[in-house]
């Protein structure tokens, strides 16, 4: 038999490979079975542009599922996690959580993670009236104002200003008083909310904006970036960005020396262990938006123990290894679901989402409370500031001292080096 | 298949699809029927030009974001019905495979397939910046109630249903007309061709239009089902992938090559996306697309062939 | 906001980026320009190149650019074998068009997955003693981790031009690239020299993945990015050339920087495929075209 055959062959066994899965997959040979479990189904990013942060989460949400299922489970039935692969895109929404619901027969179901992937969940929850809680989304309810919505991030009423709110605020309690700013964000969905947050700030505090431009997010080089703002000379610089973007512009900034009064906002990636332990020092001075912190402030009831048993599966898992960023967030989220399953002793979608709107919960995270829109109450947008921060180990960043809270003040736990210059050497 | 012959055979599948319907089968089944007669369309779109006339088209994302982009934007200024959208997006899609066209394929066809992902590129900046169409914070569509079938899921799958067989049998119409026996011609030779007199350029033209038409009609239907559209998730590179992969493992040179590949490769994927890890299966469309174009270039349909010839 | 200096810093970042350019495309041009084959999959070599130069910072501490260069020799084989496949499966049947095209696709494809199911879609990044530090030159700055990649790249460039014009394989790639008859004529066998030409070509891919990483970070998509720069730059070049090519990544380097610095950064990737598009349309030929 020569080659071509031996390959035509392949191929044909191919073919009959993998007619035969779909016929077997029809026949649900696939799906895992047990025993009258409680189910809680999701579509999650394991893949695809923002898999760097939703495989943590969907960790987390599993160590809350073997938490509760030690603890006896809930209502006396094992919990049950079942979570696909949304690639990151958005169009494979509607067709999973269909399947979680028609198919699998979930009880409930969680979001993924990211405002994209919220977004085409919306329709499908508002029409099956199902209770949604979402895993950090920016202002996903504003245009529907669904009262089954519960959003984890603690972004508040107002997501959009509230993102920035305390930068500014920091920024104007400085004294002198600082005078221009520069904004600057990518060309995607998070950095355009938040830049139009800013600029509503910009006025409320009265800043005179003289440079406000974006950037394609596949920018390779940020230096003339940098360079056009570093030639305006402004005392502020708010920077919207994801990771890659975020990393350029600290590298950019520290190359060219552009040092405003003070910098950072809005950078998303600064949080995830891999880019602080990549650039070090040049973290010092930026203040930024960030959720958790492992200073004093920041120890809520049962977070060590889940941080514990966090890294120690995110070890084995190549995951992001402190998971200080997401996870504890995705775990109170889907605790918060649980709490309510228990507390209003039902799983009836109605009955749990008026339990969760009118209870405050007390969470890893701390104490929780929803409001309008199924926002948090009261924004906890933290500011943190890095100093301090020496070469490129990770294990300075594991306990307090090198992220500083900074806002709100009920959190603070250490004071702003300012300008942003101070801080660098 | 007489041509009379084939329009029933297309009317027969329409008439199955309305008896699933009927039975009230699990309505997971729409939502992953949507997405494989999608790229029946699609699939076939594309071989009109790729298979056919032998362009390769990269920027297969680009007709299709443009025909929901279209759509967006005539619903958004004038609350535009279904039909029309899928018209609309169809004729701008045609008209961007027509420009396309026109600029490179006097060129050779590489040329052709560079300036497409050129364009999938340079449309999407477009779109990232176009605020009225939403832009990078995406579009979200709040559909009013179904006004057919109860529900929109069954609507769009039966909607798809209608424009697959029509890009079919319009594939096939094609292909054994003498538009289809110059397309050949031109593939397998331009330059013999051009010599006996066919008019390659319009031919060419032809097709970019025609794939261009199919590929924004499968899109015109997207914002209806995902009622979120935003630039990266409609510009998706998966497209482009599988717009390729599904005629090359059907095969190219007939209008049941591409039918074969998506309903195999579309519901594989549908299949892998609900249980295997959604990463290996991308890696196994990518390994077995380029297992068939080197030991079975001809696709399933030309293994059929060659077994029945024994 | 117009100032000299901003032009000044805009223009010489744009010419060190265009020789980091010239360095990705050199392979293109040679595979593309000479040989005719459209390795569509050159850029995932690329990102191969800068994931292999990553692995080895981050493992044993190497220089980044020092693991380009070592790796060459595995590159090379790699590219001759792949070279090998694509001859005997299409070249040899006069299928190179469609198929040749898709078979390049594929490879593309599988490559960017292979790297994302290994590393994931972290952005990686290396660390050498040359990046983030900047020397300031009459008020423009310049920047190590633009600068050593640009001359490298520059080196690059001038070693392929000796290597076309005055060694015998050199030639005979040449030769290959206008008559295959009269090269077989003279005692020249056209597919081993293809395949050699070929092999250099990835090595060169590999080599200037190094150099991209210690630009910035990468992930396994930014490949994407480098489909168009890289035929944009060979076919505005002019196809066959090597100066051309030089030329070119200047240009679009340049074009890029002065567009992110002066209108905001929004447009600038558009911008190199406007100039794809455009010289198609108006000079197929590109600049030092044949």
């Amino acid at each position: 038999m020569n080659t071509l055959r031996i390959g035509r062959l392949v191929v044909g066994a191919l073919v009959c490979v993998v007619v035969g899965a779909v016929v077997l997959a029809g026949a649900g040979v696939f799906v895992a079975r047990a025993a009258d479990p409680i189910k809680i189904g999701l579509g999650m990013a394991l893949t695809g542009g923002l898999s760097a942060n939703g495989k943590p989460a969907l960790m987390a949400m599993q160590i809350w599922k073997d938490d509760v299922n030690k603890k006896g489970g809930l209502l006396g039935r094992p919990v049950e996690l079942i979570a696909y692969d949304d690639q990151t895109n958005a169009a494979t929404v509607p067709g999973i959580y269909t399947k979680l619901l028609e198919v699998d027969k979930v009880h409930f179901v969680v979001s993924g993670y990211g405002t994209n992937l919220i977004a085409p969940l919306m329709p499908i929850a508002m029409e099956r009236k199902l209770t949604i809680m979402g895993i950090l989304g920016l202002a996903n309810n504003e245009k529907y104002k669904y009262p089954n919505y519960f959003q984890i991030q603690p972004s508040g009423p107002d997501p959009e200003a509230n993102w920035a709110t305390g930068f500014f605020e920091l920024a104007a309690r400085q004294n002198p008083k600082p005078q221009t700013i520069a904004l600057v964000g990518a060309d995607a969905e998070y950095p355009r909310h938040a830049i139009a947050g800013a600029r509503e700030l910009v006025k409320k505090f009265g800043f005179k904006n003289v440079y406000d431009k974006s950037y394609p997010p596949s920018t390779v080089d940020y230096t003339p970036i940098a360079r056009a703002i570093k030639a305006v000379n402004p005392d502020i610089v708010f920077v919207a960005s994801y990771p890659p973007d975020s990393v350029g512009m600290v590298r950019a900034a520290a190359e060219v020396g552009l040092q405003p009064k003070i910098f950072g906002g809005g950078m998303v990636g600064l949080q995830f262990t891999t880019v602080m332990t990549s650039l070090g020092p040049m973290l010092n001075g930026i203040v930024n938006y960030d959720f958790w912190a492992p200073e004093k402030t920041m120890m809520f009831p049962g977070i060590q123990e889940f941080f514990t048993e966090y890294q120690k599966r995110a070890k084995e898992a190549g995951v992001d290894t402190l998971g200080y960023y997401l996870p504890p967030y995705a775990y109170s989220a889907i605790q918060i679901l649980g709490l309510a399953i228990e507390g209003s002793k039902s799983l009836d979608q109605q009955k749990v989402a008026d339990y969760i709107r009118s209870n405050e919960f007390s969470t890893i995270v701390g104490k929780v409370r929803f409001g309008a829109n199924g926002e948090w109450a009261k924004s906890r947008v933290l500011q943190v500031q890095y100093q301090g921060v020496k070469g490129t180990d990770v294990e300075q960043f594991r306990g307090p001292g090198k992220k500083v809270v900074l806002y709100p003040d009920e959190f603070k736990s250490g004071n702003i080096i300012y300008p942003y210059s101070a801080a660098q050497k | 298949m007489k041509t009379v012959r084939a329009f029933l055979v297309g009317v027969a599948v329409i008439g199955l699809a309305l008896l699933l319907v009927g039975l009230r089968v699990n309505p997971y089944a729409y939502f992953a029927g949507y997405v494989v007669l999608q790229y029946v369309i699609i699939a076939t779109a594309w071989n009109v030009l790729g298979g056919y006339a032998g362009y390769v088209n990269f920027g297969t994302p680009a007709f299709f974001a443009l025909g929901a982009y279209t759509a967006i934007f005539l619903i958004e200024a004038f609350g535009a019905p279904l039909p029309v959208l899928i018209l609309a997006g169809g004729l701008v899609a045609g008209l961007l495979g027509l420009g396309i066209g026109y600029l490179t394929l006097r060129l050779k066809g590489v040329f052709f397939s560079i300036a497409t992902f050129a364009l999938s590129v340079v449309l999407q900046t477009l779109i990232i910046n176009w605020d009225y169409v939403g832009g990078a914070k995406g579009y979200t569509l709040i559909r009013p109630p179904a006004p057919f079938f109860g529900s929109w899921a069954i609507l769009l799958f039966m909607v798809m249903v209608g424009l697959a067989v029509v890009t079919v049998l319009v594939a096939r119409s094609v292909e054994r007309s003498w538009i289809g026996r110059g397309l050949a011609a031109l593939r397998d030779n331009e330059e013999a061709a051009e010599c006996m007199g066919v008019p390659t350029l319009r031919l060419k033209l032809f097709a970019t239009t025609l794939s261009g038409f199919f590929l924004g009609v499968a899109g015109a239907p997207f914002p209806y089902y995902v009622t979120y559209v935003e630039p990266s998730s409609a510009f998706d590179l998966n497209y482009a992938v599988n717009a390729l992969a599904m005629p090359m493992i059907g095969g190219t040179t007939t209008w049941m090559g591409p039918v074969i590949g998506a309903v195999l490769l579309g519901t594989a994927q549908q299949v892998a996306t609900v249980t295997i890890s959604s990463e290996l299966n991308l890696l196994i469309v990518g390994v077995v697309l380029v297992l068939f174009v080197v030991l079975a270039p001809e696709g399933i349909v030309g293994l059929v062939r060659r077994l029945r010839r024994r | 906001m117009f100032s000299w200096d901003l032009l000044a810093n805009a223009i010489v970042a744009g010419i060190l980026l265009g020789g980091f350019y010239a360095a990705v495309s050199l392979g293109v041009s040679l595979t593309f320009g000479l040989l005719d084959v459209v390795n569509i999959a050159h850029p995932a070599f690329v990102i191969l190149g800068a994931y292999v130069a990553y692995t080895m910072n981050s493992s044993f501490g190497l220089d980044p650019i020092l693991t380009g260069v070592l790796f060459t020799p595995l590159f090379y084989a790699v590219g001759a074998g792949v070279y090998r496949i694509y001859y005997s499966s299409f070249e040899r049947r006069g299928e190179e068009s469609l198929r040749g095209l898709v078979f390049f696709f594929g490879l593309l494809f599988i490559i960017e997955v292979a790297l994302s199911l290994k590393y994931g879609v972290d952005y990686r990044m290396v660390e050498a003693a040359y990046i983030g530090k900047s020397i300031d030159l009459g008020g423009v700055g310049i920047a190590f981790r633009l600068l050593v990649p640009c001359a490298v790249g520059l080196a690059m460039t001038l070693a392929l031009y000796l290597f076309l014009s005055r060694t015998f394989y050199g030639r005979a790639v040449m030769g290959v690239s206008q008559d295959q008859v009269a090269l077989r004529l003279m005692g020249a066998n056209p597919v081993r020299i293809k395949t050699i030409a070929f092999g250099i070509g990835i090595a060169a891919a590999s080599l200037s993945g190094a150099l991209l990483i210690t630009i910035s970070p990468v992930v396994p998509s930014t490949d994407r990015d480098y489909i168009g720069r890289v035929f944009a730059i060979t076919v505005l070049g002019g196809l066959g050339s090597i100066g051309g090519t030089l030329v070119a990544s200047i240009i679009l380097g340049v074009a890029e920087s002065l567009m992110a610095t002066l209108f905001g950064p929004s447009w600038s990737l558009a911008v190199s495929f406007g100039i794809l598009l455009l010289a198609l349309a108006v000079r197929p030929a590109g600049l030092f075209g044949r």
